[in-house]
């Protein structure tokens, strides 16, 4: 057996698929979980400043509302909705809809939508509140 | 061999010359990651609503303090922060088992992330509970 282990197929890798809705769909799940992990040191530096008082929390502030800091915050508003919707999928395939490719990529294009309108309403109602629009 | 059929029938032959057995732990981290999953939908809904009027009314430290100073703020907020924290764990996990082929490469990297997700839990609970009490 190991003799032939040179000579196993091996499966394509990445380079080599053609990019379908349903891959990009996975991937950026993923992907988007992995940027949603590391979004939460910003929810724990707020909430850590804002109980070690308002020196800090004024810190924390600052670069909340600064470019880089909004265009963070901005990503990451994507990002949750992305994960919410996309989430709300797998959820629905684990209880037996949308398993077929057509529903499925039909699905895809749903929340590429939803998630888009999502992020951009709340973007727009958040300047809009706060005077800045 | 507890069971009987552990010994010979439905085993693969590479399963017995592994003799790993079973990892007695089945469906438990798939069912958990649903199951937080699920929670984080009306949760994640409510964070994002929160930081909104939040930073609507300016996000000041009095605002923020006021904000936390509701009972009910602060048991959301610590709902909210378990419940993403657990499904940030689950979720890191099977990205690790799945892109790290080194044994010892692997088991540290789960060990390093689950202890900070873990110090990042106390650490923002805490907060909440100090900016709450």
């Amino acid at each position: 057996m190991s003799t032939n282990q040179a000579n196993r197929p091996l499966s394509p890798h990445i380079q080599v698929w053609k990019w379908t809705l349903t891959m990009a769909m996975s991937i950026l799940h993923r992907v988007s979980g992995i940027a949603l992990a590391l979004g939460l040191l910003m929810i724990v530096w707020m909430v850590v400043a804002a109980a070690s008082g308002q020196e800090s929390y004024e810190t924390f502030l600052w670069f909340a509302t600064s470019l880089f800091g909004q265009l963070l915050l901005f990503g990451w508003t994507g990002a949750v909705y992305y994960h919410l919707c996309s989430g709300i999928r797998h959820l629905l395939m684990d209880a037996g809809y949308l398993m077929t490719i057509p529903q499925a990529e039909k699905a895809g294009k749903v929340i590429f939508i939803v998630s888009i309108a999502m992020t951009l309403a709340t973007w727009g109602v958040l300047k809009l509140s706060s005077g800045e629009m | 061999m507890a069971n009987k059929w552990e010994a010979t029938a439905f085993k693969s032959p590479m399963s017995r010359v592994g003799g790993l057995g079973s990892a007695h732990s089945g469906v438990h981290h798939w069912l958990h990651q649903k199951i937080t999953a699920l929670a984080n939908i009306p949760l994640v809904l409510w964070a994002i609503w929160s930081v909104m009027t939040l930073a609507a009314a300016g996000a000041s430290y009095d605002i923020v303090r006021g904000f936390f100073a509701q009972p009910i703020n602060g048991i959301l907020m610590i709902l909210f922060l378990l419940s993403v924290f657990y499904h940030a764990a689950l979720g890191l996990q099977v990205v690790i088992e799945d892109y790290m082929h080194s044994e010892k490469m692997k088991m540290l990297s789960l060990i390093a992330v689950k202890l900070c997700l873990f110090a990042l839990t106390v650490a923002s609970v805490f907060s909440v509970l100090k900016l709450s009490l």
